[in-house]
């Protein structure tokens, strides 16, 4: 008490300095202040940007109610602080703070990082250094706080391995709960760091990267990963849930303004439509529903908890979320006339997805959104996203007409086989759409481009597919800009720098911890801001640390190639990627998979937990392994 | 038909780094979570119809501060005071409410006055203060620059003295009209004390019909 009370003195007299104070306050509505002496485990959740993006994270959100539902357990937050309130954190010898207890983050038992994506890196060596914590594993003794990470980025853990204690692959609900009760049992037999890794390591989804040994081929690339004790396993499988758990509904309620005011009801998670670029679809398999009926009740809850205006239904593919339309009706009707905004994201390009969004009414400022992804024929059949362009200016057409008067397309660049033809081919395609929209409304039709440059990941049919050189990504970005001039068109796009910084960190190995390390140590933070230009100290990094950033970014992968993800196992088998790389190769697309099963691997995996749940939640095809191989066979 | 109510109110804790635009959105959220009937402008962007006295600049605590709001219904006071003291984030509290008549003038044209006391988190040499004071006091215009406009910081001041009792602390009387505002922050800066060395705390905001029922 008397810690915080000296703190609370010292940030009065910092706060007044610093931009936007509310991020380091905490007291909002619905954070979870418990008292430290009457519980025995306390765990820091941290996202490693700033409060602004970090708060409406549902993934921690999740974890934050389930930790605190415990009666022995507490959850508290922490976020990076920008530059001005990290400079007066240094200076006055402040530690990291949580924002509930105002407890310096080296007081926890655990602290857990969620990281979405590979440009938070940076940052969260900066925050355990903030924290007074060394960075290494192999730095920090019994009396520090177990480092836990996981998320998306993770399904690669090599990059972060020296530094994290143990990664938790997969969906977080159970495991991190599992974790802590080893966590405690550990604690009250007072044994050494070792075994508290070691009894963790055999929990189903947990990688403890220092029982692992990488071991690399005389070119480079990746021979090997060494496991010398018997007990841990060779390769970890990622946790799901078989059946989606309760959905979180006391959101945090911010007392300034962040990027996100809103609730977020995960409807489904999975998609089945297998873009071949997709991480994010190829590593959330399989397929899960929540039924209309519990989605409506999280809502009620949720704007009773939160008085939030704003609810978002997210999924990877809204308009696959099987009873879309009930689901829909019955939103307008409950919600309709209440000064709220329903915001329906992920749509798919049809009029079909018009209709539901005229009956979210009340949520038609901004722009209607659309991903085509590519333009080309040729484009689609690679990244296995096939769009009639007829069906695009139809329901580019309805969008219009219906009182939209902008429309945002969201395409992709930089796959190494894309010409200047296929990008050429965008611009036309968005003047088609302008066109389109002058002829039902006039020149009050807006187009905007949102061209994002492609990332080859982990874990998805394009892990042997090289990175666009920057040069060329130059090329094609000066064609667009050049095509998409004039009025009622804007055009975005992303710069070449951060894609590569973006590729080098997704298909990394153990060895760039030191350069994420040294980089680090140079001044590298917010990687993932445009604003902080980091490229040249990310260069001097790789150089001081004898590495080539090209031979992780702009390298083909051999088709046989070991990877050093590869005994992270997302439930998807790599013959399947492979096969799908082929099938990009020779332009053969692949239907949805709710349609016909492609043996990607995950009802195998999971099979055991398909039992325990069967019928309407997942929505993998029911097929027997003997039929689905007989559909791999069949050629298209 | 609507109904007026005025909520005395107090911002304290973390609440204090708020500002006017969040404090907004902040009653708009309680008022929905407490399920209370707020009343909406007409139009294409229907707007909560809350209206504040005079901004709080950040950072500053409050014993004292008004809001106006409109409700579709009629409520009694104290079921209206329970519904949103439960539905509160922690830093503020309700002081009290009451029933406004509804064609009063709009809260921020009524607004006269605040009186602010200012706390030293650091030693300061009261003499030094009193002498600046009287310094100040006695001057007829005190020219400054703000938004690199120039105005005259002088008349806005209405009261300003150093208390001493346990602690000393400075109290001041400075107007809050529309367009005639004075800012506790700039008498600090005329008087040669840094302002993350205090504490500024509103005690009171002085509304027009109080004067004129004083006079």
């Amino acid at each position: 008490m008397n810690q915080e009370k000296t703190l609370l003195n010292q940030l009065e007299r910092i706060l007044p300095l610093v931009e936007k104070p509310g991020r380091y306050v905490g007291g909002e509505y619905n954070s979870v202040v418990k008292n430290w002496e009457e519980v025995s485990t306390k765990i820091a959740l941290v996202f490693p940007d700033i409060y602004d993006i970090g708060l409406s994270n549902l993934g921690l959100q999740i974890l934050y109610e389930n930790i605190n539902q415990r009666k022995d357990c507490l959850a508290e937050r922490a976020y990076s602080p920008w530059q001005d309130m990290e400079d007066l954190l240094r200076q006055n010898k402040i530690p990291l703070y949580s924002l509930e207890s105002k407890s310096p983050l080296k007081d926890f038992d655990m602290i857990g990082f969620t990281l979405p994506y590979e440009t938070l890196y940076t940052n969260t060596l900066n925050l355990l250094n903030l924290s007074q914590i060394p960075i290494r594993t192999e730095n920090r003794g019994k009396e520090l706080p177990l480092i836990i990470a996981g998320g998306h980025a993770t399904y690669n853990p090599e990059p972060m391995a020296p530094f994290i204690d143990a990664f938790l692959i997969g969906e977080g609900e159970e495991i991190l709960l599992e974790v802590i009760d080893a966590y405690q049992k550990w604690k009250k037999d007072d044994l050494s760091k070792n075994e508290l890794l070691l009894n963790i390591s055999s929990i189903d989804g947990v990688y403890v990267p220092s029982f692992y040994d990488p071991q690399y081929n005389p070119d480079g690339t990746f021979l090997n990963m060494k496991v010398e004790n018997k007990s841990v396993p060779k390769k970890v499988t990622k946790r799901i849930m078989g059946k989606l758990p309760y959905a979180p509904t006391r959101f945090i309620v911010p007392s300034i303004g962040v990027v996100h005011n809103r609730i977020a009801v995960e409807i489904m998670r999975g998609c089945t439509r297998g873009c071949r670029f997709c991480h994010a679809g190829m590593i959330n398999r399989p397929i899960r529903e929540r039924t209309v009926q519990e989605i409506i009740q999280t809502i009620e809850i949720g704007f009773e908890n939160t008085g939030f205006e704003e609810v978002a239904l997210l999924s990877l593919s809204s308009s696959d979320y099987t009873n879309v339309l009930e689901l829909v009706e019955e939103i307008s009707n409950k919600f309709a006339g209440k000064n709220l905004t329903i915001s329906l994201p992920s749509l798919r390009i049809d009029s079909f997805s018009v209709g539901l969004m005229e009956k979210l009414k009340g949520s038609r400022q901004g722009g209607f959104t659309l991903a085509p992804e590519a333009a080309s024929e040729r484009m689609r059949k690679i990244i296995n996203k096939p769009i009639s362009e007829e069906m695009l200016l139809t329901t580019a057409f309805e969008i219009f007409k219906r009182g939209w008067h902008t429309i945002k397309l969201y395409f992709m660049i930089g796959h190494p086989s894309e010409t200047l033809e296929d990008v050429a081919e965008i611009a036309a395609l968005c003047k088609k759409v302008l066109a389109v929209g002058v002829k039902a409304i006039g020149r009050r039709a807006k187009v905007h481009a949102g061209v994002s440059t492609f990332v080859p990941k982990p874990h998805t049919p394009f892990q042997w597919v090289a990175c666009d050189q920057q040069e060329s990504i130059r090329q094609k970005q000066n064609l667009l800009r050049e095509e998409l001039k004039g009025p009622g068109l804007k055009f975005n796009w992303t710069d070449p720098k951060e894609t590569v910084m973006e590729a080098w960190l997704s298909r990394g190995d153990r060895r760039l911890a030191e350069v994420i390390e040294t980089a680090w140590k140079n001044g590298a933070k917010f990687d993932a801001w445009q604003d902080f230009k980091n490229y040249d100290i990310w260069m001097q990094a790789f150089s001081d640390a004898n590495l080539d950033p090209d031979f992780y970014v702009h390298r083909e992968r051999n088709i046989d190639e070991i990877f050093p993800w590869d005994h992270i196992y997302p439930g998807v088998k790599k013959t399947y990627l492979k096969t799908e790389y082929l099938n990009s190769l020779s332009l053969r697309l692949r239907s949805d998979c709710r349609e016909q099963c492609y043996a990607c691997g995950i009802t195998q995996t999971f099979n055991h937990l398909r039992k325990e749940d069967p019928g309407i939640v997942w929505k993998c095809p029911n097929l027997s392994p003997r039929k689905s191989k007989n559909e791999l066979s069949i050629p298209n | 038909m609507n109904y007026r109510y005025r909520i005395n109110y107090s911002k304290k804790d973390g609440m204090r780094y708020t500002s006017n635009l969040d404090i907004h959105k902040m009653w708009e959220r309680t008022f929905r979570r407490a399920k209370l009937p707020l009343a909406y402008s007409q139009g294409f962007h229907p707007q909560p119809k809350i209206q504040q006295a005079s901004p709080l600049p950040l950072g500053f605590l409050s014993d004292y501060e008004i809001v106006d709001f409109f409700l579709e219904q009629e409520m009694d006071i104290l079921p209206l005071e329970a519904a949103l003291n439960n539905s509160l984030p922690s830093g503020i509290s309700v002081n009290s409410i009451i029933k406004i008549n509804l064609v009063e003038p709009a809260l921020q044209t009524q607004t006269i006055a605040s009186e602010y006391h200012i706390l030293f988190l650091e030693e300061f040499d009261s003499n030094k203060i009193i002498e600046s004071i009287q310094d100040l006091k006695s001057k007829k215009t005190v020219i400054r620059s703000r938004r690199g406009k120039s105005y005259d910081l002088r008349p806005l001041i209405l009261d300003l003295e150093i208390i001493m009792e346990d602690s000393c602390y400075l109290k001041m009387l400075l107007k809050s009209k529309d367009g005639a505002t004075g800012r506790p922050e700039e008498v600090l800066s005329e008087l040669n004390i840094p302002v993350e060395f205090t504490r500024i705390i509103r005690k009171k905001i002085i509304l027009a019909y109080e004067v004129q029922n004083n006079n």
